[in-house]
C-alpha cells in the first residue's frame, strides 16, 4: 500500500519562539498512499510542525522536500498550489454559499468572464461522487451538518490535485457515525495514492485508520512507528513520557486513599450527567474533604466534565444533587451560589483580567456572589487580599499591581485566591499547575492537601499523572470523552495502571451519545 | 453504522426555498399593499400609479443597488445620501458656470466612486468600522454641499431639462422617465455582476465569512474596496438622476436618504450581517417604500410622517423574520 519513496520529508526541523523551543531537530516523512498519525500532548509541537510545513512559520533550521524537490512555502495558499492542502478543525468555508461554490470558488469554470453554474455543479457532483457523497450541490453549505461540511472541505482540498492532505483534528466535533464516514473517505483517498497527515486526540481513531504513527513530545521526535508494532499502552507512554517527576523525589507523600464515604451524603452527586458532543453521560460523587483526580489525555473530556459541574456548559442529560437536593446548574452563578468554584485551565482567556490589580482580580468572584449592588467595603477587601497574598505567598506582595505583571505561577495563585475568598465547598481546579515553575507548583499542591484536610472537596484535573496520584483520594479516568473508570487511590494504584486504563479503557459502542 | 447513512434520506435534502423566503415575503407584502390600494381607491388601479412610483424613486433604486453590494459584504455605507446631494450640487454649480454638459457628467460621475474608493481603502487597510468611516464620508460630502453653495442652484441646461421632460410611453398615455430606464439598466447590470462574475461571488463569500474567504484564497481586500467604490458610483448616478428629477442642486436635499435606502435593502431581504440577498429583493424593497408613500398620498388625510411609522414597523418585522430564518438555518 505504501510507496517506496516518501512524497514528503522534513529533516532536522527546529523552530524557536521567544522563550520556547517549539521544535528541536524533528524529522518527519510521509509516504504516498498512507495515513500517518501525528501524535503528542499539548505543546508537543504538532501544530508548529504543520505550520512549518504549510509555510505559516519559517524554520530556524532544517529542510522540507516535496517529491524530491526542496520547498519552502510562503503560506498555505502556495502550499495548496503545490499539492499540500490542509483541512482544519474548524471548517473554513462559507456556509451561505452553495456546496458547489464552496468547492470551486476562486477557480470557477467561466466563459467570457461569466461563471458557468451548470458546469460548476456538474464538476462538484463528479468530485463528490468520487468521494461517494450524494449531496444537493446547489443547496447552501450551511444546511448540512458539520461532518458533511468537513467532507466538502476535503473535496475542495483534493480538487486542487493534492498529493499531501493534512487533516488537523477533523474529528473533534463529529459523532461516531460521522467519523466512520470520514474514515471511509480517507481510506479511499489513501488508496488513490494521496498521503494523509492525520492529527487527532482520539486513540481509537488512530488505531482505526493510521498506517504509521509519529510521536512528538516537548518539541522533539520520540519516534516513528508502524501502527501494528506500537501497542496503545506504549503510545500513551511515549506521548506522556516516563520521566520521574522532580517533585516526587522532593517528598514521598503517602497514599491518600483514606477518606471513606462512611455513609455521609456526598456533597455533589452527579448522575448520568452528559452533554451531546462534549462528554458522554457520567456519574460522579464527590464528598466533603475528598480530592478526586481527573486523569486522561488532552481532549479526553476532562475540562468538559468540569464545565458541566460548574454550569459553564448546560448538561442535556442527567442531573446533579448538591447536599442531597436537586440542583439545576445551568449557569456559573447557580453553581457559585451552591458553593462550587472553578479555576479554568485557560487562565489567560477565561480567568485573569490582566489589566486589573491583584486585589480587584481576587475579589471578583466574591463580588459576583454578593451581587454588584452590595460592594465589599474596601477595608474588608484589603483584609481578605492581605490574608491570601500571605497564605499563598504571592510575589510581589503588592495587591495594587496589575496582574499581568505577575509570573504565570503567581497569576494562578491569584486565580486560586479568587475562589478561596468565596469559601467554596467544592473547588474545581483545571490544570492548575500547567506552565508554572516548580516552586509554585509545589506550593499549589501543598495548598490542595491543606484545603481538603480542612473539609473542602476538590476536583483536581491534571495531565500529569504523578501529580494526580499524589493528591487524589480517587482518580476518575477519562478516555475519548467518556469516564471509563473510577479508581481508588490505594497502594495498588500507580501511574502504570492509570496509563493502562487510559490506553485500553472499556469504551462503549458509541462515544458521543 | 453504515457508511452511507449520512447522505441518504429525505431529511438531508435542504429546502431550497428558505433562502428565498425573505424575498417572497416582500413580494407578498407588496402585492397585499397594492391590493389594498386598488380596493380602496379606484384611481389606484391605473398602471401609471406604478410607473409614478418608479419615476419618483428611480434615483433611490440606483443608490439602493449600490448599498446592496455593501451590505452583502456585511458592511454599511452611510455616506450615500450626502454623496447624492454633493453630486447634484457639483453638477448644478458647474452647469451654472457654463461647463459643457458632457464634461459635467464625467466629473460628477467620478466624485462618488473616488470617495467610495478612499473609504473602502480606509476600511480595509486600517481595519476601521465601515460605520464610522462612512459616517465621516457623510459629514465630508454634506459639508462640501454647503461649501459649494448655501442656497440651492437651479439647472437650466438643455440636456438636463431634456432628460427631465422626456417621456417614454405607450399609446395609452402611460409613460416613464429616462431615469427609470437608467435605473433598470443599473439593476440588470448589478444582478448580472452578482450572479455571474467572480467578483460577485466573492462579494457573497466575504459577507458569509471573511476569514474563510481569505483562507480559500479569495481577494477579500480588493472585494471590500470595490463594493464601496460601486456604492459611490451608484450614489453618483443617483445624484445625477435626482438632478434630472428636481432640475436643481440643493445643499440639504436627500438628508436621511441613507437610512431609507438601508431600510429598502433590508426589507428587500438582504441580511444586514452579509452573505445573503438579491438585487431583485432590493427592487421590491424600494417599491414597498414607494407604494406606502403613494397609499398615504391617496388617503390625503394622513400626515406624511405615517410613511416613517409604517417603514419603522416593517423594518422591525423584517429583521425579526431574518433572525428567525437565521436561527432555523443553523
Amino acid at each position: 500500500m505504501t510507496g517506496d519513496r516518501p512524497v514528503l520529508t522534513m529533516t532536522g526541523i527546529s523552530k524557536t519562539f521567544p522563550g520556547v523551543r517549539a521544535l528541536h531537530d524533528v524529522d518527519f516523512r510521509l509516504f504516498p498512499g498512507e495515513v500517518h498519525a501525528l501524535m503528542g500532548e499539548n505543546g508537543a509541537g504538532k501544530s508548529t510542525l504543520i505550520k512549518v510545513l504549510t509555510g505559516v512559520y519559517g524554520t530556524d533550521a532544517g529542510t522540507v522536500t516535496l517529491a524530491g524537490e526542496q520547498v519552502s512555502f510562503s503560506g498555505p495558499m502556495q502550499a495548496a498550489a503545490a499539492g499540500v492542502s490542509t483541512v482544519y478543525q474548524e471548517v473554513n468555508l462559507c456556509t451561505n454559499l452553495s456546496v458547489a461554490e464552496n468547492i470551486s470558488i476562486g477557480r470557477e469554470p467561466r466563459r467570457l468572464g461569466a461563471v458557468r453554474w451548470g458546469e460548476m455543479r456538474r464538476r462538484a457532483r463528479a468530485l463528490l461522487a468520487r468521494l461517494d457523497l450524494d449531496l444537493d450541490v446547489a443547496a447552501p453549505l450551511g444546511t448540512y451538518s458539520l461532518a458533511v461540511q468537513q467532507m466538502v472541505a476535503i473535496a475542495r482540498a483534493i480538487d486542487v490535485r493534492a498529493r499531501v492532505l493534512i487533516l488537523d483534528e477533523p474529528t473533534s466535533s463529529l459523532d461516531a457515525g460521522e467519523v466512520a464516514q470520514l474514515f471511509r473517505i480517507m481510506r479511499q483517498l489513501r488508496d488513490e495514492g494521496i498521503a494523509i497527515l492525520f492529527v487527532t486526540h482520539f486513540l481509537d481513531q488512530v488505531y482505526g485508520i493510521a498506517d504509521r504513527i509519529t510521536v512528538l513530545r516537548n518539541g522533539t521526535l520520540v519516534g516513528e512507528y508502524r501502527t501494528e508494532e506500537l501497542p496503545q499502552f506504549s503510545l500513551v507512554e511515549k506521548m506522556i513520557g516516563q520521566e520521574l517527576d522532580v517533585l516526587e523525589r522532593l517528598d514521598e507523600q503517602q497514599k491518600r486513599a483514606t477518606v471513606a464515604p462512611d455513609g455521609r451524603a456526598p456533597l455533589v452527586d452527579a448522575t448520568e450527567l452528559g452533554r451531546r458532543g462534549a462528554v458522554a453521560p457520567f456519574s460522579l460523587r464527590i464528598h466533603a474533604g475528598e480530592v478526586v483526580g481527573l486523569a486522561g489525555l488532552l481532549g479526553s473530556g476532562r475540562t468538559e466534565v468540569a464545565r458541566l459541574l460548574f454550569g459553564a456548559d448546560r448538561a442535556d442529560h442527567g442531573q446533579v444533587l448538591v447536599d442531597g437536593g436537586r440542583a439545576p446548574l445551568r449557569t456559573p452563578i447557580q453553581a457559585i451560589d451552591r458553593g462550587i468554584g472553578f479555576c479554568s485551565e485557560n487562565r489567560r482567556a477565561e480567568g485573569i483580567v490582566p489589566e486589573l490589580s491583584v486585589r480587584e482580580n481576587m475579589i471578583l468572584a466574591m463580588q459576583a456572589a454578593r451581587g454588584w449592588l452590595r460592594p465589599i467595603p474596601r477595608r474588608r477587601q484589603d483584609e481578605l487580599v492581605q490574608k491570601y497574598v500571605q497564605a499563598l505567598s504571592i510575589r510581589p506582595a503588592n495587591p495594587e499591581l496589575p496582574v499581568r505583571n505577575l509570573s504565570g505561577g503567581n497569576q494562578q495563585k491569584v486565580l486560586l485566591a479568587r475562589w478561596l475568598i468565596t469559601e467554596p465547598r467544592l473547588l474545581i481546579l483545571d490544570e492548575p499547575t500547567r506552565g508554572i515553575d516548580i516552586g509554585a507548583k509545589a506550593e499549589i499542591q501543598k495548598l490542595v492537601v491543606q484545603l481538603s484536610d480542612g473539609g473542602m472537596a476538590v476536583l483536581f484535573i491534571s495531565a500529569e499523572l504523578e501529580e494526580v496520584l499524589r493528591l487524589s483520594h480517587r482518580v476518575a479516568v477519562m478516555r475519548d470523552r467518556e469516564m471509563v473508570a473510577q479508581l481508588t487511590n490505594d497502594d495498588t494504584l500507580d501511574a502504570d495502571r492509570v496509563m493502562r486504563t487510559i490506553a485500553s479503557g472499556t469504551p462503549r459502542e458509541e462515544v458521543n451519545r | 453504522m453504515t457508511s452511507t447513512s449520512l447522505t441518504t434520506g429525505r431529511s438531508w435534502r435542504p429546502s431550497l426555498s428558505r433562502r428565498h423566503v425573505p424575498v417572497l415575503a416582500t413580494l407578498t407584502l407588496l402585492l397585499v399593499m397594492y391590493g389594498i390600494g386598488v380596493s380602496q381607491y379606484r384611481a389606484f388601479s391605473n398602471v401609471q400609479v406604478i410607473f409614478n412610483v418608479f419615476i419618483d424613486n428611480g434615483f433611490v433604486l440606483v443608490v439602493a443597488v449600490g448599498m446592496t453590494f455593501v451590505i452583502l459584504t456585511g458592511g454599511i455605507d452611510l455616506s450615500v445620501g450626502a454623496v447624492v446631494a454633493m453630486t447634484a450640487m457639483v453638477s448644478a454649480a458647474l452647469l451654472r458656470d457654463g461647463m459643457p454638459a458632457a464634461l459635467v457628467l464625467v466629473i460628477a460621475l467620478l466624485i462618488g466612486p473616488i470617495l467610495g474608493f478612499l473609504m473602502g481603502c480606509a476600511i480595509h487597510f486600517f481595519d476601521i468600522q465601515p460605520f464610522i468611516v462612512t459616517l465621516a464620508g457623510m459629514f465630508f460630502a454634506r459639508g462640501m454641499c454647503t461649501f459649494i453653495s448655501g442656497a440651492s442652484i437651479s439647472i437650466t441646461d438643455g440636456f438636463w431639462t431634456g432628460m427631465s421632460q422626456e417621456r417614454i410611453g405607450n399609446p395609452a398615455g402611460n409613460f416613464v422617465s429616462i431615469s427609470v430606464l437608467i435605473a433598470f439598466a443599473v439593476v440588470l447590470v448589478a444582478a448580472y455582476v452578482l450572479a455571474y462574475t467572480r467578483f460577485g461571488r466573492n462579494v457573497y463569500a466575504v459577507g458569509g465569512n471573511a476569514q474563510s474567504a481569505l483562507l480559500m484564497g479569495l481577494p477579500v481586500g480588493r472585494t471590500r474596496i470595490a463594493v464601496y467604490t460601486i456604492s459611490g458610483l451608484c450614489s453618483a448616478i443617483g445624484g445625477i438622476l435626482l438632478s434630472f428629477y428636481t432640475l436643481s442642486g440643493a445643499p440639504l436635499i436627500a438628508v436621511g436618504m441613507e437610512l431609507d435606502v438601508i431600510a429598502a435593502v433590508v426589507i428587500g431581504g438582504t441580511v444586514l450581517t452579509g452573505g445573503s440577498g438579491y438585487v431583485f429583493g432590493t427592487v421590491l424593497g424600494v417599491l414597498v417604500l414607494g407604494v406606502i408613500q403613494t397609499l398615504i398620498t391617496f388617503d390625503g388625510s394622513l400626515n406624511s410622517w405615517w410613511t416613517k411609522i409604517v417603514i419603522g414597523g416593517l423594518l422591525f418585522a423584517f429583521i425579526l423574520l431574518q433572525r428567525l430564518i437565521g436561527i432555523r438555518f443553523k
